[in-house]
Formats: structure tokens, sequence, C-alpha cells
């Protein structure tokens, strides 16, 4: 990944900083530059909270390359409770013990690495609650 | 005065036994456990290194310390396992946090004593008023060469503190250093794992450089082991720190909260820090509290920290460190565990 794509996207991916709409309230994660509701230019930024359910998963076994150490593992899609979702790798799990409406939690994680030389990638990944 | 504002910890679910690393090199388990005091460890896997521990502490301290993230004037993270070896680690966990750009940012580096370090000047920064708060983190996901004594113990977590004037948890009474040059442990340039001098890191290091410490800050402070409730040592293994408590007068009574390391292992830089976590989660105000780290090379920091009333409101703002160590434990294999740590050589 660029680093420069990286670092545009360290708000959302560092700071789980999503967008509102302040024309009509439409909420964005990641956030966008035109509100696809009503045309809107200006958002607000809030934070998302740290804690989501479990919509839907499905285990990946064959993974891009720079994903292998981490082989097999899920993704899913959490809900959170204002209605946002965000999709994501799912760590720290037994897969074949994953159940759909599953309350996950949101944990700092280094997500890609650019072989040995390249710029590390961080964001979140969902953590089956636990605590 | 000043002190700890918000302290937090982080620690990997996944751990490896003793057993499993001595099957392995065809050692002798028990001897293992018995000579090192240790019986498990915890282990990173491939997507947890010191800056996620690190913002993940971090992430704990705040919520215990209540204050927003843009009072912070320096973030300073101590490790001997930084993820690069040019770019600081702190400054992904100010811009996680939320500290920037109004902020102070550099790592630290002294072997195991990195985080105290960090501490140490934390709350000089505080204390001379060029700042409101300052973050210090200690944190590693240290390595041990297959087959090598140290990779019986060296594992991963973090401890962050923020320091302050104000709402303090424990306030800093008093502070010490003692360094020598002390060649007992080192990593040269471009080697993928560090070397030990073997018994060498026992008495002209370890034992001198943290005896030296406590003898010279209760001298300063004018207090003996008997005045304080607790006392937490650097931990390379289990019995080290029961040994040098033993050596300067300490009970095991005022040891065992912070004396973390035969379930965790060596957290390197995090290991005192992480020590005076757990330590802080059940103590009560009043409690005096004495921290020596140690970091090879050689040098150890000293404080006094007096418990306050605030620990009360702060200790159950997020998850304590013994639920972090104890509940939900992942067990790995040896297999998994050298995936785990890049120990594999594959193909590009």
């Amino acid at each position: 990944m660029f680093p420069s794509r990286i670092w545009r996207e360290m708000p959302q991916r560092y700071r789980l900083e999503a967008a509102v709409c302040k024309k009509c309230g439409k909420r964005y994660y990641p956030p966008r530059l035109v509100c696809a509701e009503c045309g809107g230019r200006q958002f607000d930024t809030y934070v998302l909270p740290e804690e989501g359910k479990l919509l839907t998963f499905t285990v990946i076994r064959t993974p891009a390359s720079q994903f292998s150490d981490l082989a097999p593992y899920a993704m899913g899609i959490i809900k959170f409770d204002d209605g946002l979702q965000m999709m994501g790798q799912i760590a720290d799990c037994d897969i074949d013990k994953l159940k759909i409406g599953q309350k996950m939690r949101l944990e700092f994680r280094k997500i890609q690495t650019d072989d040995t030389h390249g710029v590390l990638s961080y964001a979140y990944k969902f953590i089956p609650k636990w605590y | 005065m000043v002190g700890i504002v918000g302290y937090g910890a982080m620690i990997p679910r996944h751990r490896i036994k003793v057993e499993e690393i001595a099957k392995v090199w065809g050692a002798d388990a028990p001897s293992y456990k018995k000579g090192l005091m240790l019986w498990q460890k915890s282990v990173p896997t491939p997507d947890v290194d010191t800056i996620t521990l690190s913002v993940e502490a971090t992430k704990n301290a705040i919520k215990r310390a209540q204050i927003n993230p843009k009072d912070i004037g320096a973030v300073y993270v101590g490790s001997e396992s930084h993820p690069y070896a040019v770019k600081p680690s702190g400054t992904t966990v100010a811009e996680a946090i939320g500290a920037v750009p109004d902020c102070h940012c550099a790592d630290f580096e002294f072997a195991c004593k990195a985080g105290s370090e960090a501490m140490f000047v934390c709350l000089g920064l505080v204390k001379s008023g060029y700042m409101k708060y300052a973050l210090a983190v200690g944190g590693d996901t240290s390595q041990g060469a297959p087959g090598d004594a140290l990779e019986y113990s060296a594992s991963a977590g973090a401890a962050a503190f923020i320091m302050g004037k104000t709402n303090l948890i424990a306030e800093a009474l008093e502070t010490y250093s003692f360094m020598t040059d002390t060649p007992d442990f080192w990593r040269r340039e471009h080697e993928f794992y560090p070397q030990h001098g073997g018994r060498f890191t026992g008495e002209p290091a370890y034992f001198r450089t943290v005896t030296g410490a406590a003898m010279g800050i209760m001298n300063k402070a004018k207090m003996k082991p008997k005045d304080f409730k607790y006392v937490i040592f650097h931990q390379p293994n289990g019995k080290f720190p029961l040994r040098v408590g033993k050596m300067l007068g300490f009970t095991k009574k005022q040891i065992e909260p912070g004396w973390l390391t035969p379930r965790l292992g060596n957290t390197y830089s995090g290991s005192s820090p992480l020590g005076l976590t757990s330590t802080l989660d059940i103590s009560k105000p009043g409690d005096m509290i004495l921290m020596i780290s140690y970091g090879s090379g050689a040098g150890s920091d000293a404080f006094v920290w007096r418990v306050t009333d605030r620990i009360k409101e702060a200790r159950d703002l997020a998850v304590h460190t013994t639920t972090l160590l104890d509940k939900n434990q992942i067990f790995v294999d040896y297999g998994t565990y050298a995936k785990y740590r890049h120990k594999i050589l594959k193909n590009k």
C-alpha cells in the first residue's frame, strides 16, 4: 500500500473517524466528500464506538500473499448501534465458533506489511468480546 | 506534586508453555521451569507489534485519566523491538490517540528499561511545567534465539502511563537512577536475536544494579523496605525478582501483585511497568509502592509512588492487568509460535 494512501486514510483507520452530513444527517464510514443522499458537501466528524455486533462473516483459506501467515482467517461485517456497518478481519478467534450476532470489540492491529522493506499499515480488527 | 494520572496495560492473548518449547529442543522442561521459575509466556500474533500494544495500553490509560488526548504534550515509547529501524513508534501512537500535531515525540531504547526511562523523562517534563500531560509507554515483542534460554522467557506486552500534576492516581515522591557500563546483554546492528553473557547477567549486572538503585532511592527518600506496601522489580525470569527482594529485605507478599513473569514471561521494556499496573489495580489509597526497572547495559530507574484516593474511581475504568493475563488464553504449539514469530525461512 502506498504511504500516501495510508497517510490519507489515517483519520478513519487509526481513530475510527466517521462523517455525518450537516444537511441531512446521513452517516458515513469511511467518510465521503459528497453525501449520496442529498449532495451535501459539509460533514461533521464523529468517532465510532469500539464495539459492534457481527452481522455476517466468511472464512478466507486462500489469502493474498501478504496475509498468508494469518490463514485461515475470518472477514466480517459488524453493525454499530447507530446503524453504520464496517468490514474487517476477525482476529484472536476460533473460526468454527463464530456466531452471527456475537458482540465484537475493535482492537488496533497491523493489517498489512509491504514485504520486509515497505511501510506498515495499521487499522482496527474485530475481536470477539470477552471482557 | 507530579505523578500518574492514568495507566493502562495490554497483553496478547496467545501463550506457549515451557514444555512445548523444551520438547522441540530436547530440553528438560521441569529443569527450565524450576530454574527460570516460569511456566508459560505470551506470544504476539503476526498482526501485533510494539506499536499496536502501545496504542491499546494507551487507550486504557486515557480511559482512566479521563483527559483530552490533545492535552498530551509528549509521547515517548520505550522498546527494544520498535517495528521500524528508522521511523518512530511514537508517531503512530500519537496519531492513533489523537495527540497530534502539538506534541513532542521520541522513541527510547535501553534494553528492558526503555519504558521506565520514558516515565522518568515524562515526570521531569510535567514537573518543569513544559506541558500539562506526558505519555510514557514501555512495550516489547521481544525475541529469543531458537533453543536459547531466552526463548523460554522473551514475551510481549505493554504498559502506558500518563503523567500530570492534577487528579493523580499515584504521586511520584522520589526518583533515582543507577547506571554503569556493564555489557551483560546486547544486540548488534542487523542481528536478529540478542546475545547475552550467560551467568554474567546475574551478580555483576542485574543484582548489582537493582540493589544499587533500591538502596539509592531508599537512602534518598529515607525509607526502609517495611515502609512499602508493594515492590516491583524488573523480571527477566521468575527467580531474579524474588531473590533480589530477599537480598534487600522485602517479603514475597510485597512482591507478588507485580510478579507477573511466571505466567507472562519477560516483556522486556514492559516488565516492571506492567508489574506496576497490576499492583495499582489492587492498591488502596495511601499505599507506598517501590518500582525498580532494569535494563541491560546496564541501569535501573527507581520510583517511589504513593497511591491516592482517586485509585478507587479510576481502577475499574479500564480492564485490569490480571484479566488480560489470566483470562481467555489461547495456547499455541511450537510450529504456530515459530510461524507467528517469523522464525521460519520462506521462499520470497
